[in-house]
């Protein structure tokens, strides 16, 4: 059944199958409804990773270190959970930068450098050709073998047959016309190729059905189950070391030093880059990858172990390759339709990876290498021409092709040389150089070109050393010599023993010398070297790519002066007239413009042609390309260094704001008790005005009720009537005083009362105030005793006022005697009070007396001590309060000692010497009142 | 940022967990020849704590909020 036609029938149908699912895509693509805009796409896509070296090459791994084949597939695991921070990050500066290369994000990083970006394309080339030819090497072997069914040959002649009749080379061809077709058919600016995704992500999903299928296979159908497996390779001694880590010295570094190389290469590998980067739809499908692709490693990796015991257990003479095992297990069991599948699976495996990487590569090579140097050919007017834009398809074809046709070339002339087998690590660690250079240009602005270039120079030169020289060594094409006596006979030259480090296998001696030398001079000259302005600022744009991206204000960095004439011809030559025209159309319509007149040749439209061109030629380049019709001053290092301020000058305006609002929170403490002040003194006001509105009414009330009566009853007699308006004029005489004694309080309480200072004799003002009060005390039968005192000094005070406090004094002691069983005492001495010589009056009375507790309240305005409700009340309530004031105001006090039943003595003193300040004071009233 | 901010760092500890998991010391504390459930303990480790790391990254990424 397995003739040569079957299957070669079969491969093609599969790549046909893959054609249609691209094409498919790509119509997709063009009508607007994406098929690989999901996240499964995309994590499916990922799993190029897994190439040929993962479908037939882990089981040969695994036959020679046992579970050491793991650590590849452990490190990717590993940094994808990492990914939410550092894929998230570069994928979001592609996508602001139109970045489609991972030479083109270095270069771009490291200030557009054209000289960097042509370094990491040849790196990427001599580290992954060798790499391409294994997956040529990978296929042609596996269609031979499966050529010679039923028997079981290994292809060890195949190199020996002539060119026409080597299956790689038409495999290398076809690869090629897929590539181009699909890689190459339009020129994107953004370098995105949604039907290839497609392509790739269903040859994912052929391969890991086409592995499983074996393993399930060989594990459940040759034996029953894991457990046989394992428990009859525990007979073979052979086999029971490949369970376990030897135990001899070096294993664990080798295993942490794989697993260390192959979390670089997920990131560095140009396939990986071009497809988790410049290939993403959506940054949110990072998410789901994130566990999805680790979970495909996975899956891609449980039957390895069993196929790789059964095969040894199954051909223990050694004839068979164990990297052939996927293969020859299901022919040597004469399963045609499985070894079929497998090798389809193989062919998607090598397929995928070789398509996708030399895309990835020829967009290097077109963008970084040779457009940089035919641009600079002034011989080929490249400047000069209206429409370069076929050209660069060209170039990419062109360069698809050589690079298959290298990979081709390196398996014709390797073989079956050593240099093959350890051709998958060879690149990893090739790849990794770049690693210093990308993760300390997106977290470290301090990074520089310099610094990159010779970084990643002695990172690759020690890997050339130390990894790529050996390996020509032992495949012949160097004298052995140079690894076992160092060259010129050093030893501490010894390539894989480098300066006498012993105790390391060679991938994990190569990459700790080159990274050593990578970082250690990537960050040495960084930190020594100055940097130019256009370095800054993309590592400012790249560093904090997050804040850039939205409102970014570029026009800061960039000042000059340009034309649409001049950009728009400029972008139509490298991307077509009419998609440039196209372009500049949309980006018209976003800035809300009509037509192309109305564009103007701001700093964003200088930007916007310069990342249309970026997608095309590289971002090197279209810096040189806008920089020639474009004049362009570099930016002030001030400006740039504005940009670099702007976080301290964040940090400084949040402590102002800080400091606001601590000023605010005291401003609102003080306005809350002035408030708080405010409030209780409109309360008072309130009171005040209801008390005052209360006792207004009172004798209002009556004044009414009696007047009202007289007017309606004209029969009245005339001594009720006479009755009737003595009550009448009682209660106006009472307004009047009321009102009288409010306005003088408040007088007095405003300082607007007028005073008339003068020297008194106090013996003087009671008898006056006695006399003006006799009639009172005679009216109630009150006794009223005299006790002064002849030699008393003068005192300062006003004569009018004095007496209104003796006479209000006396009233009170009248009005609350009983009738003609009181007596009333007033007597005048003098007193020390508060050092001070003063004189004392004090007024007993033997009425009922008053409470402590109404000691204080009696001073108050309308506050009379009484069941108010029971009795009348008997004055204004104003007396006392302002007969209290009065006294202040020259200086004394008044007070009251009394208990209930036992009478009432109130007292007030008047100093003789005046404090200086109050006798200044009444002088100059004294003064005021007699000019 | 801020709302994914809690996921980055849960990742990041998914990261660190991993590379001790899978790696010397730990890793020689398996390296016996045992068997559980008829494999051997070091490739049951390896596979098992593997695809626990797997169930957390997905345990992170499908209960995330935004």
């Amino acid at each position: 059944m397995l003739q040569g036609w079957v299957i070669v029938l079969v491969a093609f149908a599969y790549l046909g199958v893959l054609f249609a699912v691209a094409y498919y895509g790509d119509r997709r693509a063009a009508a607007g409804r994406s098929i690989i805009a999901n996240p499964y796409i995309y994590a499916l896509s990922l799993a190029v990773y897994c190439s040929t070296w993962t479908f037939y090459g882990s089981v040969g791994r695994a036959a020679s270190s046992g579970i050491g084949f793991l650590p590849i597939y452990l490190g990717p695991t590993l940094m994808v959970a990492l990914w939410w921070y550092v894929m998230r990050k570069i994928i979001r500066i592609s996508k602001a930068y139109r970045i489609t290369s991972i030479a083109d994000f270095i270069a771009s990083r490291y200030g557009k450098s054209q000289l960097l970006g042509g370094l990491v394309t040849v790196i990427a080339v001599l580290g992954v050709v060798p790499y391409i030819s294994l997956q040529l090497k990978a296929i042609s072997s596996s269609f031979t073998i499966l050529l010679h069914y039923p028997r079981i040959v290994m292809p060890a002649g195949a190199v020996a047959l002539p060119f026409m009749k080597d299956s790689a080379l038409y495999i290398a061809m076809t690869l090629a016309a897929f590539a181009i077709l699909f890689g190459t058919r339009h020129l994107d600016a953004t370098e995105r190729h949604e039907g290839l995704v497609a392509a790739i992500a269903l040859e994912s999903v052929v391969k890991l059905l086409a592995f499983l299928a074996v393993g399930a296979f060989v594990t459940f159908g040759i034996y029953r189950g894991f457990g046989e497996i394992f428990s009859r390779a525990q007979e073979a001694p052979k086999l029971r070391a490949l369970m376990t880590v030897s135990e001899t010295g070096g294993s664990y570094s080798t295993w942490a030093s794989l697993t260390f190389l192959s979390m670089l290469s997920i990131m560095c590998l140009p396939r990986q880059f071009q497809i988790s980067v410049v290939e993403n739809v959506d940054e949110d499908h990072l998410g789901k990858a994130i566990w999805l692709f680790p979970l495909y490693l996975l899956l891609i990796n449980v039957f390895v172990l069993p196929i790789t015991l059964g095969g040894l257990m199954l051909s223990p003479a050694g004839g068979v390759d164990a990297d052939t095992f996927v293969l020859t297990l299901p022919m040597a069991q004469q399963k045609e339709a499985l070894a079929l599948l497998a090798f389809v699976g193989g062919l998607s495996a090598g397929t995928g990876m070789v398509i996708l990487e030399t895309i990835a590569l020829s967009t290097m090579v077109c963008n970084d290498l040779v457009m940089p140097v035919l641009l600079r050919q002034t011989w080929l007017r490249l400047n000069e021409r209206q429409d370069v834009s076929g050209l660069l398809p060209s170039i990419r074809r062109l360069a698809i092709a050589a690079i298959l046709m290298l990979g081709y070339a390196h398996f014709r002339a390797a073989g079956e040389a050593y240099a093959l087998v350890a051709t998958g690590l060879i690149s990893f660690a090739a790849v990794a150089q770049f690693a210093p250079a990308i993760f300390g240009g997106i977290y470290w602005t301090g990074g520089t070109r310099n610094g990159a270039i010779t970084g990643l120079s002695a990172g690759f030169a020690v890997w050339a050393y130390t990894l790529l020289l050996p390996s020509f060594a032992k495949s012949g094409w160097l004298p052995l010599g140079l690894l076992t006596e160092g060259p010129l006979g050093i030893a501490l030259l010894k390539p894989q023993e480098l300066f006498g480090l012993t105790g390391l296998d060679e991938i994990s001696h190569c990459l700790f010398w080159s990274m050593l030398a990578n970082i250690g001079i990537y960050v040495g000259v960084s930190l020594v070297g100055a940097r130019r302005v256009a370095e800054t600022s993309q590592a400012t744009l790249f560093v904090d790519v997050f804040r850039h991206t939205h409102g970014f204000d570029r026009s800061r960095i960039w000042r000059g002066s340009a034309s649409v004439q001049d950009l728009l011809p400029l972008t139509g030559r490298f991307l077509g007239p009419d998609r440039a025209r196209d372009a500049f159309l949309a980006y018209a319509h976003r800035q809300g413009l009509r037509s192309l007149d109305e564009l103007r040749a701001d700093a964003d439209l200088v930007h916007f042609a310069e990342t249309q061109l970026a997608g095309a030629i590289g971002s090197a380049s279209a810096r040189v390309m806008v920089a020639s019709v474009v004049q362009e001053e570099p930016p002030g290092l001030d400006e740039v260094m504005d940009i670099l301020d702007e976080a301290s000058q964040v940090r400084a305006y949040s402590r102002q704001v800080e400091q606001k609002s601590r000023e605010l929170e005291s401003a609102t403490t003080e306005l809350r008790a002035a408030n708080a002040l405010l409030k209780e003194l409109d309360r008072m006001k309130d009171d005040f005005m209801s008390t005052v509105t209360h006792e207004l009414r009172t004798p209002l009330t009556s004044i009414r009720a009696f007047s009202e009566m007289l007017l309606h009853d004209p029969r009245m007699h005339l001594a009720e009537r006479k009755r009737f308006l003595a009550i009448v004029v009682k209660e106006t005489e009472r307004l009047t005083r009321l009102i009288n004694q409010m306005l003088d309080l408040a007088k007095i309480e405003s300082g607007n009362a007028e005073w008339h200072p003068t020297e008194l004799d106090l013996n003087e003002v009671i008898r006056e105030s006695v006399d003006a009060t006799s009639q009172l005390f005679r009216e109630k039968g009150v006794a009223l005793e005299l006790a002064l005192s002849d030699s008393v000094p003068r005192v300062m005070a006003d004569r009018d006022r004095l007496m209104q406090v003796l006479i209000n004094l006396l009233s009170n002691a009248v009005k609350f005697s009983r009738p003609g069983e009181g007596r009333v005492e007033i007597r005048l001495g003098t007193a020390r009070s508060g050092g001070q010589d003063s004189l004392r009056v004090d007024v007993r009375d033997n009425g009922p007396g008053i409470s402590p507790a109404d000691h204080q309240t009696i001073f108050e305005r309308f506050k009379q001590v009484g069941d108010t409700l029971t009795s009348k009340p008997e004055g204004t309530g104003l007396g006392l309060p302002i007969s209290r004031r009065i006294v202040e105001h020259f200086g004394g006090r008044l007070w009251v000692e009394s208990e209930l039943g036992s009478g009432a003595a109130f007292s007030f003193i008047l100093p003789i010497g005046l404090p200086s300040e109050a006798s200044e004071k009444l002088a100059r009233e004294a003064a005021h009142t007699t000019t | 940022m801020k709302r994914s901010g809690m996921t980055g760092q849960r990742l990041a500890a998914i990261f660190m967990v991993g590379c001790i998991l899978l790696n010397y010391p730990i890793l020689s504390l398996f390296t016996r020849p045992r068997v559980i459930a008829g494999i051997p303990l070091l490739y049951a480790y390896v596979f098992g704590a593997w695809a626990l790391l797997i169930g957390l990254l997905a345990l992170v990424i499908e209960r995330r909020r935004d």
